[in-house]
């Protein structure tokens, strides 16, 4: 299976990753590898099987309706690249 | 002392022989001197480990000792850590200090252990060599008096070199679809992956979350028994999280193997496989049937289907789990963004490594819209046949046991071309993380004077009985104690 350089471009965008013109050729080969590999997936009859999320089938636990956090902005925001006032700061996103 | 096992040093912390000062003095003296030929850490905590220490030693003073009380040993830099730099091996997080413990941290530093630093592995755990860290690569321990420089595998190769080269008693480590095993294997040590959903993922980086399980490496099956029994248990911290009773996993260690059904599963003694390789496993399943052990064929049919259905499933996951790193609440951030688009897309371009980002990009364009059915699903319903296969062995066997990996320690560099050849580098290990079901891999001879390692594989929840397995056959070898020159 091949992969284009198109597909590539519009997953890159999907994915939020800025690939340069010159890595797209070595990603068509390299991705194109991993969906050959992918592709003996094909073989398998799975007519009648059921997809399965969790080893041991568990589902989703409740939990009551609790506040269980402490609010921690300080400590969370001391880790971030730009705060102010309490607030994360990106680029302007509305002008 | 830096030979001796946790079990061993846990004693004489408690019979007074030596304090948890001294012992956490000598492996910190030992990783400045040795650390530089493996660069195994990535974070050595010097000045905190030996403040652990000395509260570990007022604690055995005062009775409040569990068998961990002053034991050094390190963690994969994978486990967040409060207050100490969690990498993940990655640029992306190179300067990210957790505000908060993962569970497994938080186990430890309860039984009073002392950590004495991070160890190197690939990026996000992604990688079967650890030449993928933005740390730059580890160096196995064997080998090296040859001149080669070989991988140790991975991705808990650091843990695993540290480990074989006595640098820590144990390590902590994680396993997605052969990262305890495989590197363990490589590196003469015995690795232990749990059952998915026994060991907390809570604090843990998420790679491919319906796989990922925390685990143990230590020289011997007891070590591992040791740390499982700090790690294992329900966390409701974790979604996934399983609640089921958690023996004391050293209790059963010394019971007898008579009796001992073992299938050999023949899709795993296949051409991939060398002769010398065979003949190292072919002799260690023979001391298991002197312990009393019988031994069977197997098959497990759709095991060939397995690196196909997991290089979907974990990308996937893993294109879903780093979509986090956005450069704006913690992590890489680039310089000078123009907009919001060039802030993601420039800081995850410049964050992440060539492997992790076509892990995403393979991920994103499985689950992409025309794709899903073909890709995700497909992959997922193929899982449900491989771990059909494993229940069905079960209604056979008490274990299954296999090469660990196809041939052991490779040359750097070797296998860096293709990411593919890297990939097949877990044929033997990738399907028991789409089952779930634990599996260890235990020291078993020697070829080419690099280790080779047996891998044990149990049904779900039988731990027990896989150190078990483990610890009765490392009474009737030596292949764990052997020390890299």
């Amino acid at each position: 299976m091949t992969i284009s350089r198109e597909d590539i471009e519009k997953v890159a965008v999907l994915a939020r990753i800025r690939v340069d013109d010159e890595q797209v050729s070595a990603l068509e080969k390299d991705l194109g590898n991993i969906l050959d590999l992918v592709d003996q997936l094909g073989a398998a009859d799975t007519d009648s099987v059921e997809p399965m999320a969790h080893p041991l089938n568990a589902v989703q636990r409740l939990r009551a309706d609790e506040v269980t956090e402490t609010n921690q902005r300080e400590a969370f925001q001391a880790i971030a690249p730009a705060t102010e006032n309490g607030l994360y700061l990106v680029p302007r996103v509305i002008e | 002392m830096h030979n001796k096992s946790v079990a061993e040093l846990s004693r004489e912390l408690e019979s007074g022989q030596v304090s948890s000062v001294e012992l956490t003095q000598e492996f910190l003296d030992r990783i400045k001197r040795e650390d530089s030929k493996y660069n195994s850490f990535i974070t050595v905590t010097e000045e905190q480990a030996l403040a652990d220490a000395r509260v570990a030693d007022e604690q055995r003073a005062a009775g409040n000792a569990t068998p961990w009380t002053g034991v050094p040993f390190a963690h994969k830099d994978i486990f967040c850590t409060n207050g100490v730099r969690t990498t993940c091996g990655s640029k992306m997080l190179e300067n990210f200090v957790p505000p908060y413990d993962a569970t497994v941290t938080a186990n430890f530093r309860q039984a009073g252990a002392v950590c004495l630093g991070k160890t190197n592995m690939d990026e996000f755990a992604m990688g079967s060599s650890n030449e993928n860290s933005f740390f730059g690569a580890v160096t196995n321990p064997w080998g090296l008096s040859e001149g080669n420089k070989r991988v140790p595998g991975g991705s808990s190769g650091g843990s695993a070199a540290a480990v074989a080269a006595r640098l820590v008693p144990a390590a902590t480590a994680t396993d997605t679809g052969g990262s305890i095993r495989q590197p363990a294997a490589l590196c003469g040590v015995t690795g232990l992956k749990p059952t998915y959903g026994r060991v907390s993922r809570y604090g843990m980086i998420a790679f491919a979350s319906s796989l990922d399980q925390g685990g143990t490496m230590a020289r011997t099956a007891e070590d591992n028994a040791l740390m499982l029994n700090v790690m294992a248990g329900f966390d409701p911290k974790d979604s996934t999280s399983l609640d089921r009773e958690v023996p004391d996993y050293t209790a059963t260690l010394n019971e007898p193997l008579k009796g001992l059904k073992i299938g050999l599963p023949k899709e795993y003694f296949s051409d991939q496989l060398s002769p010398a390789m065979e003949q190292q496993i072919r002799n260690a399943v023979k001391e298991y049937e002197k312990l009393g052990a019988t031994v069977k064929e197997v098959s497990l049919p759709n095991a060939k289907l397995a690196i196909a259905a997991y290089y979907v499933i974990a990308p996937a996951e893993a294109s879903a789990n780093l979509s986090r790193f956005d450069g704006v609440r913690y992590g890489y951030r680039c310089e000078d963004p123009k907009d919001l688009m060039d802030l993601y897309t420039r800081s995850r371009a410049e964050g992440f490594g060539a492997e992790v980002k076509r892990r995403i990009l393979v991920g994103t364009y499985a689950l992409s819209a025309g794709y899903f059915d073909a890709y995700y699903l497909k992959a997922q319903k193929v899982r449900r046949l491989i771990q059909q296969d494993f229940i069905n062995a079960f209604k056979e066997v008490d274990v299954l046991m296999s090469p660990t990996t196809p041939s052991p320690a490779f040359i750097q560099g070797e296998k860096t071309s293709d990411p593919v050849t890297m990939y097949l580098e877990d044929v033997f290990t990738i399907a028991i993380n789409l089952a779930g079901v634990p599996a260890m891999s235990v020291p078993a001879g020697f070829v080419d004077g690099l280790p080779v390692g047996l891998q044990i594989i149990g049904d779900y929840f039988s731990e027990a009985r896989l150190l078990n397995a483990a610890h009765q056959f490392q009474q009737v070898t030596d292949w764990h104690q052997r020390e890299p020159q």
